[in-house]
């Protein structure tokens, strides 16, 4: 009697696990089949510029989907080059954008530091108040920035495109951040030896952050890239345009030729996204800064 | 050594001094100086183009919010907020809890989620303005496939918002999920196996474990989108231009053209000071929100 006992309990017991490594599986089935769906909606229209990219104009036309291009046909490649001139925005779009981040390292590293080491009346004052910009949105400041840029006359020119993201506090904040984690008694021998502060911040505090770095750099990068609206309102020529604007523009002149626009945008998007291949790591880790609370 | 220490006191302020110059300069000129002009300017009746100012006083808010294009804009904007915000976090919720666990492909799946948030606005409007083609669009086409017969969305002023809305949504789910993954993390694991032996189930878990626990990211998701939506422009600007019927035009776009499109700099600033006032009552309740949760 009790022999049977203990077998029905194990045997229960037995069930039990089976049961719950079945509705574990069933569970992880079906938490793929969620993202695999999921995956499929975010990028679909990534697979589908490509696809279209390579489409002869009747094949882009017709009434049930045709998922291949026949061949590969690359007159959209070749047309952008003459209907806008794609070539200067591009160089126009990478001198920008290069600029502002190198800008922005620089800015940012020189007053991360100042906010995170040196002593100054009025230090945290200042920057709360520099930090409190960050919620003050572009569209409230972009009248008179393009005021001010006209009496400059600086429409049209690189520096308009530059200056205003030249510094920020999103970069001063996150480097801030960065330098108040590391020791200072690395610093201190420096100082010590003889050192100027700038050249303490140089050749003893920036080799040390490199990843820091690495990362506001790749945020700005893309935040240039990609902006739109500044460039829209302070350029006029097309061969002041950036990228981003000079595909607005085409989108409007030609609007239906969907492969040459298709090509256009698989262009204007490569560099960021085979940067973003490249260092994922580091571009969610400068998104999951952004979530920090200050 | 007073007086040496008083020497090195001076030296580090004149350092500190030149180290925030560059930042101070940008944030003056680009952020302080702009706020306070188009304060000034929302005062007057003026054209971008220059000539003579008139004091209207109020008169520029005043006829704002008479305005019927005003108000259809200022409604666009409240319905696209209440359309992307609650959906979209609770999309990318979903996608964060999902990939928070030890599954396999979880790298790509991250990787896909995020692909969207750091491509261009502009870039993706048109592939998905090219993907709603009322004709050849692949949704219509995959929509007929399922024996349905699509919309003309952005052809339709009823279909439009909400085309613009889903697209919106896609392109920040990445950026909210990455937000929710990294509150996720501080969740301690031994809560979740305690509320196992409780006998509690998968949404048991998330209702009473993970939901408390993220209220701040959670608040910090949908006050952050909120104010993001507040200043939609790209994707409206690219895909629609405000039409049809106006159903899609918004604030900011409604600011743009009014100041870059009609001239009229002293009414565009009191729309885009009605706009600053309205984020900054959102960011001042983010901030109450996150200090009562500490």
């Amino acid at each position: 009697m009790p022999v049977t006992v203990t077998n029905n309990r194990a045997a229960e017991a037995i069930r039990a696990r089976r049961r719950r490594v079945l509705t574990k599986t069933a569970g992880l089935g079906l938490v793929h089949i969620v993202l695999i769906l999921g995956a499929i909606f975010m990028v679909l229209p990534f697979v589908w510029m490509l696809l279209t990219s390579f489409k002869d104009r009747s094949e882009v036309f017709t009434y049930s989907i045709q998922w291949l291009p026949s061949r590969i046909n690359l007159d959209g490649y070749r047309e952008v080059w003459s209907e806008i001139p794609f070539a200067r925005m591009y160089l126009n779009s990478f001198i920008v954008a290069i600029s502002v981040t190198v800008c922005q390292l620089v800015t940012s590293a020189l007053a991360g530091y100042a906010f995170a080491r040196l002593d100054f009346p009025g230090r945290d004052v200042v920057f709360m108040i520099y930090l409190s910009a960050m919620m003050i949105p572009h569209q409230a400041t972009v009248i008179p920035s393009f005021l001010l840029m006209r009496k400059f006359n600086m429409v049209d020119r690189y520096t308009s495109l530059i200056l205003p993201f030249a510094a920020g506090p999103f970069g001063a904040f996150m480097l801030r951040q960065f330098f108040m984690s590391m020791p200072r008694s690395l610093e201190e021998a420096a100082i010590i030896d003889g050192c100027s502060r700038f050249g303490v911040l140089r050749s003893v505090v920036l080799p040390l952050c490199k990843p820091a770095l690495v990362t506001l750099g790749l945020f700005q990068f893309m935040f240039s890239w990609n902006d739109f609206m500044w460039p829209l309102i302070v350029t006029n020529k097309m061969s002041m345009r950036t990228l981003q604007v000079g595909l607005a523009l085409l989108r409007a002149e030609v609007s239906t030729e969907w492969p040459m626009l298709m090509a256009a945008t698989v262009m204007a998007t490569v560099p960021i996204l085979v940067a973003f291949l490249a260092a994922q790591r580091q571009f969610i880790e400068s998104i999951a800064f952004t979530g920090l609370k200050y | 050594m007073n007086t040496c220490s008083a020497r090195l006191h001076s030296e580090e302020r004149k350092t500190a001094l030149i180290a925030l110059l560059p930042s101070l300069v940008v944030f003056a000129l680009f952020t302080v100086y702009p706020v306070i002009y188009s304060l000034y300017l929302s005062f007057f009746d003026c054209s971008l183009l220059g000539g003579p100012r008139t004091f209207v006083g109020l008169g520029n808010y005043a006829k704002m919010f008479a305005n019927a294009d005003f108000r259809v804009s200022m409604a666009n904007t409240v319905k696209y907020a209440v359309g992307t915000v609650p959906v979209g976090a609770a999309l990318s919720m979903l996608a964060a809890v999902l990939l928070n666990q030890k599954i396999r492909g979880r790298g790509f799946y991250r990787v896909a989620y995020f692909m969207p948030v750091v491509t261009s606005m502009v870039a993706v409007a048109i592939v998905w303005t090219w993907m709603f083609d009322p004709y050849y669009g692949l949704f219509n086409a995959l929509l007929e496939k399922m024996g349905i017969n699509g919309p003309a969305w952005l052809a339709d002023a009823r279909w439009s918002l909400p085309a613009v809305i889903i697209l919106g949504i896609w392109k920040n789910l990445g950026y909210n999920m990455v937000i929710f993954l990294a509150g996720l993390q501080d969740v301690p694991t031994e809560y979740y196996e305690s509320a196992e032996i409780d006998g509690a189930g998968a949404w048991q878990k998330f209702r009473y474990v993970t939901m408390p626990l993220m209220r701040g990211s959670i608040g910090f998701v949908l006050i952050m989108s909120t104010i993001k939506s507040f200043q939609v422009f790209g994707q409206v600007y690219v895909m629609t231009g405000g039409g049809p019927m106006n159903s899609t035009m918004v604030l900011v776009y409604y600011i743009y053209r009014q100041a870059f499109e009609f001239y009229r700099s002293g009414y565009a600033s009191a729309v885009a000071w009605f706009l600053f006032a309205v984020i900054l009552v959102l960011t001042i309740l983010q901030k109450a929100f996150l200090k009562a949760e500490n």
